[in-house]
């Protein structure tokens, strides 16, 4: 183990002095020094143009934890592959050791909630949704509040810019006494998926309102050739975003932070009648059963002309082996609404589990997945939307990828108009369930109005005793 | 100790003197120790535990407290709930018929002399050792309204595309055809090695008398196949009022609750909700109707076995 990192500060103590070596570890050339190198280190001028100039480079301590383990917990994901792919740059700087696990996102969910409960977690850091468990991991206090950590320039070192993630992805991260229970790691905006071959050769143009989206989904629609107008999530649970992204439209969400409940307010139900005219009418059969995957699949196969779905489902659109409509994929902003014109918006965040014994190391995994590196890095392999403004307006952020240029154009129009998707309870699962329900539904006819009523009904008791409890 | 010692030297009694004064029976039962307590581990202690969880008001993140048969009775006007039971049951009833019909279909042409015999028979009970949710996997795709080849092989016949999974009212038995094609092989084993221990006069006498294939198959065969269908009847059903693997993955449930069984509502409760409590009473709930189902089932075994 000694070997072992001396040859590596050897290394980089070389690389340094020959100023070359920070353009191969292009992390490195974005985080400042550890104190002792930082004389010998390549002066601010000598770092690659990518990478921000540190302000003050002698002063934070990367190594400070050197010779440390941590676990990590991850919700299986592109995202997560380019993170996994780059450990080595993380361990290098730290001299800390990455142990990693992905698992997939349900799994994920009971794990963390089951070993949190437990009062003791296998992992020191962990990353989970935002929208899912936001409300439950802080009112539990599972995560550590990381602003005395980001306020300490000891342990956060001055270029990570907190102040460069958006404003909804810090509020997300923070919760309702103003703790930061994590840092925001991705975020997923809802935009409409269009099949410009289709829509040229019907001479539709992209639809600019709701009006106008259910008008191209009518002309378009066209079951004796296999194709449907409007293709998006029918499936109990996973529908509910469709709803409550229709529902923004009108200006409302389901629940708002005051706990008032609009789910079966008129504009609830005007987002609901518009959900079963677009999807029973001008859907594929059985899309009551559909998920986004089931929509995917029939998009990439040409037979849907509109898609409601979140950007992070684009990159295999794109993809000549797994995509007929390759090259004729439209990115389009989500249209306007009667009433506003909103992107929903979902998001993960990495936090250091309040079990850990390594927080500190954890802090600093954190800050190195999230830095502006690895965030440009994962926009530009199409693998997630990243929280940081630096990511989404570098000039280089379509650099190596396989996305169109229509594809960022759509993530920075998304970007103006986010508003969460879901609402902040703890119960947010059961919402998904009730109302899921009521909208599959729908879907098959039943009045809106009278489901979504029920599902108010049946769900009213469990968000009371959850604020109580 | 001393009373014992004092009893075991009376006369008569020195066969049962070992080790120290214990009687052989006691040291015998020092052996049991560590089953028993295996046994308690692992059986009585998480139904002690079920039961006790079962009778909290227990979310995991909140408070818990005793609340008595609270969830039970919660559970009585549960629609959603009592739904399940007979939805659970109908899928059950087809998820035992289905396979038993063509079980023993299958089992009287295999138990026929034909070339490769073995190797079909092999290749018959491949399903049987594929994994339920590679086997659902690839289902949901063929049964894709769109895109899914069973609807293209309907339309060969002039038969209209069909929803399947994807429409409350055929989810139920798409569902069960997956389960009939894996586990039609299981039935056909069972009936295959009953078959194998017939006797053969009947069958002589019948042949001799001018009795069809037919005839002796529903005269001769079937009510000597019985107790070994019974014991086929027993463990599919078993098997299917807990299936849960190939209807998470293809419906979750759904459309809507359409194929949500007690086992994917106690899941939902308990691992997607965290609804402790409550998903420990429908566990209790559960194992009464299986226990129920599964007495009635050996009982009419015990009064379908051969008699001499």
């Amino acid at each position: 183990m000694a070997t072992r990192s001396v040859s590596r500060r050897d290394f980089l103590r070389i690389a340094a002095t020959a100023g070359a070596g920070l353009a191969a570890l292009p992390l490195l050339a974005n985080c400042t020094p550890t104190p002792a190198e930082a004389p010998k280190a390549a002066p601010p001028t000598a770092a690659p143009a990518q990478a921000p100039a540190p302000s003050k480079p002698a002063a934070f301590d990367w190594q400070r934890f050197k010779g440390e383990k941590i676990e990590v917990t991850f919700t299986m994901g592109n995202m997560v592959d380019v993170l996994m792919k780059y450990h080595k740059e993380f361990e290098d700087l730290t001299g800390i050791t990455v142990g990693a696990e992905q698992v997939p996102e349900q799994q994920a969910r009971q794990k963390q909630v089951m070993e949190f409960n437990a009062g003791a977690t296998s992992f020191d850091v962990c990353h989970y949704s935002y929208h899912v468990h936001k409300r439950l991991f802080a009112k539990n206090k599972w995560t550590v509040d990381l602003r005395e950590y980001l306020n300490d320039p000891t342990m956060t070192p001055p270029d990570f810019d907190w102040d460069d993630f958006s404003g909804g992805a810090k509020a997300y991260a923070t919760d309702s006494e103003g703790r930061i229970c994590s840092i925001p790691i991705k975020i997923d905006f809802w935009m409409l998926y269009w099949n410009k071959e289709l829509f040229e050769a019907k001479g539709v143009a992209y639809p600019k309102t709701f009006d106008e989206m259910l008008e191209a989904a009518k002309k378009l629609h066209d079951p004796a050739k296999n194709v449907v107008g409007f293709l998006a999530r029918g499936l109990k649970n996973a529908n509910v975003p469709v709803w409550t992204h229709l529902m923004q439209g009108w200006g409302v969400d389901p629940i708002d932070a005051k706990g008032n409940f609009y789910t079966e307010s008129p504009e609830a139900i005007e987002a609901a009648k518009l959900y079963q005219s677009l999807l029973k009418n001008y859907s594929s059969p059985g899309v009551s059963g559909f998920n986004w995957n089931e929509c995917q699949s029939a998009f990439a196969l040409g037979q849907a002309a509109m898609w409601q779905d979140g950007i992070g489902f684009a990159t295999p659109l794109e993809d000549k082996t797994k995509s007929k409509i390759f090259g004729k994929v439209g990115y389009g902003v989500f249209p306007k609404g009667p009433k506003a014109q909103h992107s929903a918006m979902f998001g993960d965040g990495i936090g250091v589990s309040s079990y850990s014994k390594k927080k500190g190391p954890a802090y600093y995994y954190c800050l190195w997945a999230t830095n502006k590196v690895n965030q440009l890095r994962v926009l530009q392999a199409g693998a997630a939307v990243p929280p940081r403004s630096s990511a989404l307006s570098n000039p280089d952020r379509a650099q190596g990828s396989t996305m169109p240029g229509e594809y960022f154009e759509c993530l920075e129009g998304s970007g103006k108009i986010l508003r969460a998707g879901l609402p902040e309870i703890i119960p947010v699962t059961e919402f998904r369930d009730i109302f899921g329900i009521a909208l599959t539904n729908i879907i098959g006819g039943a009045d809106p109005a009278a489901e979504l009523k029920k599902a108010t009904a049946d769900f009213k008791p469990i968000y009371e005793k959850s604020e109580k409890g | 100790m001393r009373p014992l010692l004092s009893k075991a030297r009376a006369p008569g009694r020195a066969a049962v003197l070992r080790h120290g004064g214990y009687s052989r029976r006691q040291v015998y039962l020092l052996f049991l120790l560590p089953a028993l307590l295996v046994i308690f581990a692992v059986i009585i202690f998480p139904w002690l535990f079920t039961i006790w969880m079962s009778l909290n008001d227990w979310q995991i993140g909140m408070q818990q407290s005793f609340i008595g048969f609270a969830n039970f009775q919660k559970l009585a006007t549960d629609t959603r709930f009592l739904e399940t039971i007979p939805r659970t049951l109908f899928f059950t009833v087809l998820g035992v018929v289905a396979p038993l019909i063509f079980g023993v279909f299958a089992a009287e042409v295999f138990h026929q002399h034909f070339p490769l015999r073995g190797l079909l028979r092999g290749i018959y009970i491949m399903p049987m050792m594929t994994t339920p949710v590679a086997i659902a996997l690839i289902f949901i795709m063929m049964y894709h309204p769109q895109l899914g080849v069973l609807n293209y092989l309907l339309s060969l016949i002039g038969i209209p595309p069909q929803l399947w999974i994807y429409d409350k009212n055929t989810v139920i038995p798409a569902l069960v055809l997956v389960e009939t094609w894996q586990w039609t092989p299981l039935v056909m084993l069972i009936v295959l090695g009953g078959l194998a221990a017939l006797p053969t006069e009947p069958y002589e006498s019948a042949l001799i008398d001018g009795a069809s294939r037919w005839d002796m198959f529903r005269f001769i065969t079937l009510p000597l196949v019985t107790p070994f269908l019974m014991v086929a009847v027993i463990i599919r059903t078993i098997d299917a009022l807990k299936s849960f693997d190939i209807i998470f993955v293809m419906t979750q449930g759904g459309p809507g609750t359409a194929s949500e069984t007690i086992n994917i509502y106690l899941y939902l409760q308990a691992f997607a909700f965290f609804n402790i409590g409550h998903a420990s009473a429908v566990v209790i709930v559960f194992f009464v109707i299986i226990l129920t189902l599964a007495i009635i089932l050996l009982a009419a075994r015990e009064r379908l076995r051969w008699t001499q």
